[in-house]
């Protein structure tokens, strides 16, 4: 369930998608609802949190990846892919470039699509329990919701290799100090600060707000096309469909980690 | 090494609730904490933190007891 509500200036916009608020065409749809209805003359900034336990968001959701490839000939999975992806693009791209302050709250896991969507946001606030990754190589491909282009615009190149190279998990203590999270917080105070931020950001004026995310916080509209045909290529590949199999029939309780 | 999977049982326990006294070396985590993958991922932010650490997910591979991560995190030190 995805819901949302404005109150003083701030849009609360809950993902509570269980288990892990996982990213396919349900949230998908969610988000698109809440990007055509935001009012951005009566509000000044969003705080995007999760109320479900296990985390912020575990990324794509393979089981309806895999299924959506499955039922469908092998010739036309790139046309699947191309709609899916495009779609995704485009709520992330107006998550991004929205006229107005932007915090996400992290805790738990915020891995793959969920790092993604988190890296739309204009400042992060990680609780001490937040783990950030990108583990896509370990399916074959490279994340595809425009994590890698956002990623870079926040953090140094070295930083973005190691993430990606080895899908390895960072804390949000390194995710701070690498400069990707802004504030981090005890276990349970995120949305307490979140909305304090958020409190701040109604006070200042919406054209110089605009004019500060427009000039420090571009599109990087080339990076995330190519971003995209590289996701498209790498995930036709049979190498794809066999590690979504594996993790659709696995038994093995532990899902997310390596 | 002791000393640390003495604090590694200690900062579990207190965590999910368990009875430290009772966590072995050679106890399976997950079996004897009965935690899910995301509170492990839980877990290891606060290892992490615990010890000043940073333990990157490959070399969790294969790890299973408290006396391996132990020996994980020792080795980090």
């Amino acid at each position: 369930m995805i819901e949302w509500a404005l109150k003083e200036g701030v849009y609360d916009l809950r993902l509570g998608q269980e288990p892990c608020n996982e990213i396919g065409t349900s949230m998908l749809s969610a988000l698109e609802r809440f990007l055509d209805q935001v009012d951005t003359e009566s509000a000044h900034s969003v705080v995007i949190r999760s109320t479900v336990r296990g985390g912020f968001s575990a990324g794509a959701d393979l089981r309806e990846l895999y299924n959506g490839l499955k039922d469908r000939p092998e010739s036309e999975h790139e046309q699947a892919l191309r709609e899916f992806i495009d779609r995704i693009h485009s709520v992330m791209d107006r998550l991004d470039m929205l006229p107005l302050t932007t915090i996400g709250v992290v805790h738990g896991i915020c891995f793959g699509g969920g790092f993604e969507l988190a890296l739309t946001c204009d400042m992060l606030i990680a609780e001490r329990n937040a783990r950030f990754a990108f583990p896509e190589l370990r399916l074959g491909i490279v994340p595809g919701f425009g994590g890698i282009p956002r990623l870079r615009r926040d953090v140094g190149n070295a930083v973005v290799r190691d993430l990606l190279l080895t899908g390895r998990s960072i804390n949000a203590k390194k995710a701070q100090a690498v400069g990707l999270v802004s504030q981090m917080v005890p276990v349970g105070e995120g949305l307490r600060a979140a909305w304090a931020t958020a409190r701040q950001a109604t006070k200042f004026d919406r054209e110089a707000v605009r004019t500060c995310k427009e000039f420090m916080k571009p599109l990087p509209v080339e990076e995330l096309a190519r971003e995209k045909e590289h996701f498209i290529r790498l995930a036709q590949r049979p190498i794809l469909k066999l590690a979504l199999k594996k993790f659709v029939e696995s038994d093995d309780p532990r899902p997310y980690l390596p | 090494m002791s000393e640390v999977l003495d604090r590694l049982i200690k900062l579990a326990a207190k965590k999910y609730d368990a009875d430290a006294s009772a966590l072995k070396a050679e106890h399976d985590i997950f079996e004897k904490l009965g935690i899910d993958s995301f509170q492990a991922a839980e877990l290891m932010s606060d290892l992490e933190m615990e010890f000043d650490v940073e333990i990157p997910d490959y070399e969790l591979q294969g790890v299973e007891t408290f006396g391996a991560l132990a020996a994980v995190i020792d080795k980090r030190r």
